[in-house]
């Protein structure tokens, strides 16, 4: 059974120095606040999975709390570079970064086939690509039937997956909708999890079908209002694209990004304080 | 000649748009293929069935996705399946007519990079990576690929092969055992390059409105082949250029709103 906890609590009992961590959220439900607590507990020698790193993974990185990163496309959407990406990857700021890289087809099998307990997954990819003379996991097989050329890469087991979503009960069912990208398999993928939501209901009220997470797979629930911000919540508030596009200036060198990252995450004690210090940075800018 | 009233941007994204056949199911990339996608949407190609990576299937926004999630794009959906649903059963699946790429550099058989420029362990420039396109390249019926052109970006050499063209010409892609048949059209903003039919190699085929043969062999890194006869595209038409510059104008305003 999940155990509905406050977010700070969740990340000190369940995400550890050099785990594998998954943050997932397809543009869509990125746990944002959950990473923020991860740079604040200074989280160190992280691997970090995940398909699309946007600025959530930038700030990780740039806070030096990654050692490796598995991933298939690194942007921020739309804008340009990750710029702390970037630096790491480019010149070994804050520290080096081991890269492990796919494409999203191969990250979606691969979080498919943990989900299946599997050891590996299967797909018609990679073909021509020069991926595979970089990355050691991404191997071809010939299937057994037709002789087909396949792809196979190793199941993803993150010791930790951390996702958003919009709602779960009080027993902690959880309930998401919209773009829900690969956030079921990757928490089923996972031998812990943690599942911020925008709000604890008293009854779920989830049609047939939905994609629900049972309480007896999440680790914990911690209530985060707005904790997808700058991304989205569907039926809870739009997509910041305005920040994503300031966060261009704001990552783009060293320094503006280590100011902005002592006063904005260091510098408060939760994601509502977080927010409320954006708030006066612009008001005051 | 009198001066253009448009740019060579509106043109790349209008003759882009024109190759979108109606009714065909699209998997769109974000930046330059989602505006001429939403373009062809919006004028020739209402009946257009645009799908986004993030698993939206049918959508119609009103403004160009700044990211390929945007809530707008789910809300306004046929359909919004998962991430591995939409990769296995919908692109692997072979259900999708056309893929349409943007892309960093490309070489004379449409194989394109996204990855790094450079030594790929000591890049100079980290690019965002492979995303969904190396799939999208292999297994839509059909490519199209759209970039701005320079010397930069149409190399001699890929300095990473990140998605299939035509590999190494010929009939290379069809021995790879390739499921679709790969680029059929690069569209830039001097004008529209095809494949040989038995080479592969891109050819000059047609130039936008004021551009001359000489300026895209010149802006090309590589000898670049011209058709016998290079075709001079329409302008604009009034109607293209103004739901083209309403689409832009309404997305301006979508990401400009206060933080």
């Amino acid at each position: 059974m999940a155990t509905i906890l406050q977010l700070n609590e969740a990340i000190q009992a369940l995400v550890r120095d050099g785990d594998t961590i998954a943050l997932e959220g397809f543009t869509h439900l990125i746990p944002f606040a959950a990473g923020h607590e991860i740079i604040r507990q200074r989280r160190r020698n992280l691997t970090l999975v995940r398909m699309t790193p946007d600025l959530i993974y930038d700030q990780l990185i740039g806070a030096g709390c990654a050692a490796k990163l598995v991933f298939s496309w690194g942007g921020n959407p739309g804008v340009g570079s990750l710029y702390r990406l970037r630096d790491a990857v480019e010149n070994g700021w804050p520290s080096p970064l081991e890269i492990e890289e796919h494409a999203h087809a191969g990250m979606a099998t691969a979080y498919a086939a943990g989900a299946s307990g599997l050891p590996f997954g299967v797909l018609r990819g990679y073909l021509g690509t020069d991926l595979p003379k970089y990355n050691a996991n991404i191997k071809f097989i010939e299937c057994p039937f037709t002789g087909e050329k396949l792809a196979a890469v190793p199941a993803h087991r993150p010791d930790v997956t951390v996702v958003h979503a919009q709602k779960a009960d009080r027993r902690g069912n959880v309930l998401m909708w919209g773009v829900v990208g690969v956030q079921k398999e990757a928490v089923l993928a996972a031998k812990r999890s943690i599942v911020t939501v925008e709000e604890v209901v008293d009854r779920l009220d989830a049609p047939p079908n939905s994609v629900v997470l049972p309480s007896w797979v999440v680790g914990a629930v911690c209530p985060v209002k707005g904790g997808a911000f700058p991304s989205y919540a569907q039926g809870y508030y739009p997509r910041n694209n305005a920040f994503y596009k300031k966060w261009d200036g704001i990552s783009r060198e060293r320094e503006t990004f280590q100011k902005w990252l002592e006063r904005h995450i260091m510098g408060t004690r939760d994601f509502g304080a977080f927010k409320q210090s954006l708030e006066e940075a612009t008001q005051y800018a | 000649m009198p001066e253009a009233s448009y740019s060579a941007d509106e043109m790349m994204t209008i003759a882009a748009a024109r190759m979108i056949r109606n009714g065909a199911s699209l998997f769109v990339g974000i930046g330059l293929p989602s505006a001429a996608a939403n373009l062809a949407r919006l004028t020739h190609a209402p009946e257009t069935v645009l799908i986004y990576e993030s698993g939206t299937i049918g959508t119609r926004p009103s403004v160009l996705p700044l990211s390929i999630g945007d809530g707008e794009l789910a809300e306004t959906a046929d359909a919004v399946v998962s991430v591995p649903e939409m990769f296995a059963y919908w692109l692997q699946g072979g259900r999708i007519d056309l893929g349409f790429l943007g892309a960093a550099q490309i070489d004379r058989f449409a194989n394109i990079n996204t990855t790094v420029i450079g030594e790929y362990r000591k890049p100079s420039t980290r690019l965002p990576g492979a995303g969904g396109a190396p799939e999208i390249a292999t297994c839509c019926k059909e490519v199209l690929i759209t970039l701005r052109h320079s010397k930069r970006a149409f190399v001699n050499k890929l300095d990473f092969l990140t998605s299939s063209g035509h590999m190494e010409g010929g009939d290379s892609r069809e021995r790879m055992q390739l499921p679709g048949k790969g680029p059929t059209a690069v569209i830039t903003d001097l004008g529209v390059l095809t494949p040989d039919p038995v080479t592969r190699e891109l050819t000059l085929t047609s130039v936008h409105p004021g551009v001359t043969a000489e300026k895209v062999v010149e802006n090309t890194g590589w000898p670049l082949k011209v058709a016998p006869v290079v075709e001079t595209l329409a302008p604009p038409s009034e109607n293209e250029l103004r739901v083209l510059r309403e689409l832009n104008e309404r997305t301006r305003r979508a990401h400009t709103e206060q933080v």
